[in-house]
């Protein structure tokens, strides 16, 4: 056990590592922007001391590393400063669509996850038959369309033509759970579409990769039908690499949803990113890119974790 | 075992599997692998499946299931199992009768446990599905075969997981696992192939022990004769898909008819002629050698050892006891932690980065599994050309040349196979290719690391004869490592025997094996199967004797 916990902390303090790489390379990137950004944001016709006061205000005249250290020290208060279009804090204007974002990504993940799984079980049960080849070829062409194009595509057949859904996802703190489904189901299927390839065919792989083992051969010779075999005796030895590849497309679904959210105009961490961007509200870019590595790392330590916990080997030393 | 009264013969046989054909897969063709056998087994009798491999032992003991491995298919004849028509049954009827009523136990135990289930959860899983037992019946019944079985802790081991017990453990486990559902036939598909002699013995006595109490059929599949003397009242040889003899176990082991079968039971008589004591100083010496893994428990403890010119000292012991990280310290892979090592007298650094060219030149390996030290996508110009240029420094014309002489020497016709790859080759062939590429560098001594252990034991003996030969001609010297005690009897002239990373015994080949012995090597001698019908029991009952007798009688670890 401790073999198992000493592994989590090294991972956790790799991941820790990580993160702090990623804010110096999101400051610098940010540092190395060209122009200048109070003239930017004040115009050209400032003068010279509102300008200079703008500076002062936002600590630009300090040199580069004391700001970093300020605004790290910040993070590590719970402080991500404030936006420099409508002065608000960060933290705030975050929150809610941080929820909005993980909320989008939950009902995806709810059905691309078991849809995904299911249908990899299957396409390995069913391997070279017509339904193996249906689902791989419907999948891998969701996947090869830009996710742009399969939620215009969407949105023209269920919100404007069937009028079953609506076509933007205006969603807010006062509808009621079921509502907010309902209004979120465009941009979820849109994303269900994308990731579900990826998995799917990483499950029938990595499960037809153990059918040539001899405990599946063993397994054969007792006489278990096939689905036991496939999903009691293979599966729990494919799960490394499936839950890898469902944690990478997890991690999609919270960092991944920019497009999407713009798309059906969903008031997420995405449309935020957008927003910050298109005003220069530098601190917001900084604040969220942050969050998205942070989101990234988080999920990928959870993949190891996860894997290394699915060797029986580590669980259950000798 | 030997049911062989008259009322079994009389009875309609359990299995009768006649003109059984089958067919293997290779690129867009199909090649017959089994052509036209009949196999008739009854109930209660044991009947030995043995030949080289190709013969097609394991595909006609996996057919008794009505069980075509993938890329093979059942093309013709009739299997019938207790009056059951089995090929072109559904699956569904044959999934009834396999693991309930036909049950197999496979070579590699380690490798036919799923790893992530318990013990007793794979053993209750065929009663359970099946319906013969509850959960909790086959619990009980699984600690009953594991004490039957003798096996360590029986109401405990279940518990444990695959990698938790060890090989010979493992094996046993399986045999109960097979005998869940009380089946009325057995497929042994080379149970003890892959278990060291002294546990091969105790898995032998308790597979032989528990057929007999439950009154069941087995087909008994091996290559070691032997073996299948001590355990099957009937023999089929069989090579390349066809049958070659038939017979009782006594006849065949005592009297075969066919040259074939008088081949298989020749193997193992060779022996190398006595060279009397060394005469010159060592090639070779190690004193006090210790050394470990990283933070490991040591695995080499205070090991003296010494090659002279000429000399083939066998290097022997069980799986774990250190001959092959022996190998490692002299190569120099793995750096001793104490004690040196000489070559010609002169102290060699302990770690390979400060050896120089001239030092790895003179000692070269041949490991055992010769389809993974050939590098796949290398013609053998190239493989054995490298260490002519790397050593040596030939190139072009001359090495050409050399290559062909190096093919020569070891009888591969250098036209025919100068531009092969080694996947064009049979696994005596690519053994052979890797003795040229040692002998390339012109070496003093060749470490062989088990070098005859992946090979069939009619093209093990040829490797022998020809590196003995390449001995006399070039004066090489070897240091073999075996775990087969025949082996060292054919090709030493010292023997040193090793059990857990230490030296209990040494000497001259004779002394040795002649007794009084250390009690290590007496079991490591008397586990070797004898081509004798009755010497498994024999010798089970002499140490049941020993023990009565109050004598220490010493046990394999792997128990």
């Amino acid at each position: 056990m401790t073999q198992i916990l000493t592994m989590v902390a090294q991972r956790l303090a790799l991941g820790l590592l990580t993160l702090f790489v990623v804010s110096l390379i999101i400051f610098l990137g940010v540092e190395l922007l060209p122009g200048d950004l109070t003239q930017a944001i004040l115009g050209q016709a400032a003068t010279e001391e509102t300008v200079a006061a703008f500076r002062r205000e936002l600590k630009l005249d300090l040199p580069p590393h004391e700001r970093y250290v300020a605004w790290l020290g910040g993070i590590l208060q719970g402080d991500l400063g404030h936006s420099l279009a409508n002065k608000r804090a960060i933290t705030e204007l975050m929150g809610v669509r941080l929820w909005n974002t993980l909320f989008l990504a939950f009902i995806s993940a709810a059905v691309a996850v078991p849809l995904a799984l299911g249908l990899g079980i299957l396409a390995a049960l069913y391997r070279g038959t017509p339904y193996d080849r249906a689902v791989n070829i419907v999948t891998l062409s969701s996947i090869s369309f830009p996710e742009f194009f399969v939620a215009y595509i969407l949105i023209l057949v269920l919100a404007v033509q069937l009028g079953w859904f609506p076509s933007i996802s205006n969603i807010g703190e006062e509808l009621g759970f079921w509502e907010r489904v309902y209004r979120s189901i465009l941009p979820a299927l849109t994303l269900t579409l994308v990731v579900v390839a990826h998995m799917m065919r990483m499950t029938r792989a990595a499960i037809i990769n153990l059918m040539a083992s001899p405990y599946i051969e063993m397994a054969n010779l007792k006489g278990l039908p096939r689905v036991r075999i496939i999903v009691r005796h293979a599966l729990p030895n494919a799960l490394a690499p499936i839950i890898n590849v469902v944690v990478i497309n997890l991690a999609y679904l919270v960092v991944g949803v920019v497009i999407v959210e713009v798309v059906f105009v969903y008031p997420g961490l995405g449309q935020l990113l957008i927003d910050a961007v298109r005003t220069r509200d530098i601190p917001v870019v900084q604040a969220t890119g942050l969050f998205f590595a942070a989101a990234y790392i988080l999920l990928n330590l959870t993949a190891d974790v996860l894997s290394i916990l699915t060797n029986p080997r580590l669980l259950h030393p000798r | 075992m030997n049911s062989g009264d008259s009322t079994t013969d009389v009875r309609e046989p359990l299995l009768k599997m006649t003109g059984l054909r089958i067919e293997g897969q290779a690129g867009e063709r199909w090649n017959e692998i089994v052509r036209g056998v009949d196999v008739v087994l009854h109930r209660g009798e044991v009947l030995g499946l043995i030949g080289e491999s190709g013969a097609g032992k394991s595909t006609i003991g996996l057919a008794a299931m009505g069980y075509a491995r993938p890329g093979c298919r059942l093309s013709g004849g009739d299997i019938v199992f207790d009056g059951m028509e089995l090929r072109g049954a559904p699956e569904d009827r044959k999934r009834d009768l396999r693991g309930v009523r036909i049950a197999y136990v496979a070579q590699s135990a380690a490798a036919a446990f799923n790893p992530a289930h318990r013990l007793i959860d794979q053993f209750a899983e065929a009663p359970v599905h099946h319906g013969v037992k509850s959960r909790a019946e086959a619990e009980a019944d699984a600690k009953d075969l594991y004490r039957r079985l003798q096996l360590p802790y029986p109401e405990q081991i279940g518990y444990r997981y695959p990698h938790q017990v060890s090989g010979g453990q493992l094996q046993r486990a399986m045999t109960a696992m097979a005998m869940s559902c009380r089946p009325d036939l057995i497929v042994f598909d080379e149970p003890t192939t892959a278990l060291d002699v002294t546990t091969q013995i105790e898995v032998l006595a308790a597979i032989k022990d528990v057929v007999r109490h439950l009154d069941a059929a087995a087909i008994y599949i091996t290559h070691d004769l032997a073996v299948v003397a001590q355990m099957a009242d009937r023999i089929m040889v069989l090579r390349y898909g066809d049958l070659v003899e038939e017979g009782t176990a006594d006849q065949i082991i005592n009297r075969p008819r066919e040259k074939y079968t008088r081949e298989l039971l020749a193997v193992r008589t060779y022996r190398k002629p006595d060279a009397g004591p060394p005469s010159e100083a060592p090639l070779l010496r190690i004193e006090g050698v210790s050394a470990r893994y990283s933070r490991s428990a040591r695995v080499l403890e205070d090991v003296d050892l010494e090659i002279g010119r000429r000399r083939t000292v066998a290097v022997v012991g069980e799986s774990g006891s250190g001959k092959s990280t022996l190998a490692r310290v002299i190569t120099g892979l793995l750096p001793p932690e104490e004690g040196r090592i000489f070559f010609e007298g002169e102290a060699l650094p302990p770690a390979l980065p400060g050896r120089n060219r001239e030092m790895l030149r003179r000692l070269q390996m041949i490991y055992q599994m010769p389809d993974t030290a050939l590098n796949p996508r290398q013609r053998l110009r190239d493989i054995i050309g490298r260490p002519l240029a790397f050593y040596l420094g030939l190139t072009g014309r001359k090495r050409e040349d050399r290559v062909r002489e190096l093919l020569e020497m070891i009888e591969l016709d250098p036209d025919d196979f100068i531009d092969r790859y080694p996947t064009e080759l049979s696994g005596g062939q690519k053994q052979r290719v890797c003795i040229a590429r040692a002998l390339a560098a012109q070496p003093d001594l060749i470490i062989c690391d088990e070098v005859t252990s992946a090979l069939d034991q009619l093209v093990a003996e040829e490797i022998l004869k020809l590196l003995q030969r390449l001995q006399d001609e070039l004066h090489l010297s070897y240091m073999f490592i075996t775990h087969d005690l025949a082996t060292v009897r054919a090709i030493s002239d010292e023997i040193v025997v090793m059990l857990q990373g230490r030296i209990v015994e040494q000497g001259a080949r004779n002394d040795v094996l002649t007794p009084p012995h250390h009690e290590y090597t007496n079991l490591l001698l008397s586990s070797v199967p004898e081509m004798k019908i009755g010497w498994l029991d024999r010798t089970l009952a002499e140490r049941e004797k020993r023990r009565a007798r109050g004598e220490q009688v010493m046990e394999s670890a792997d128990r």
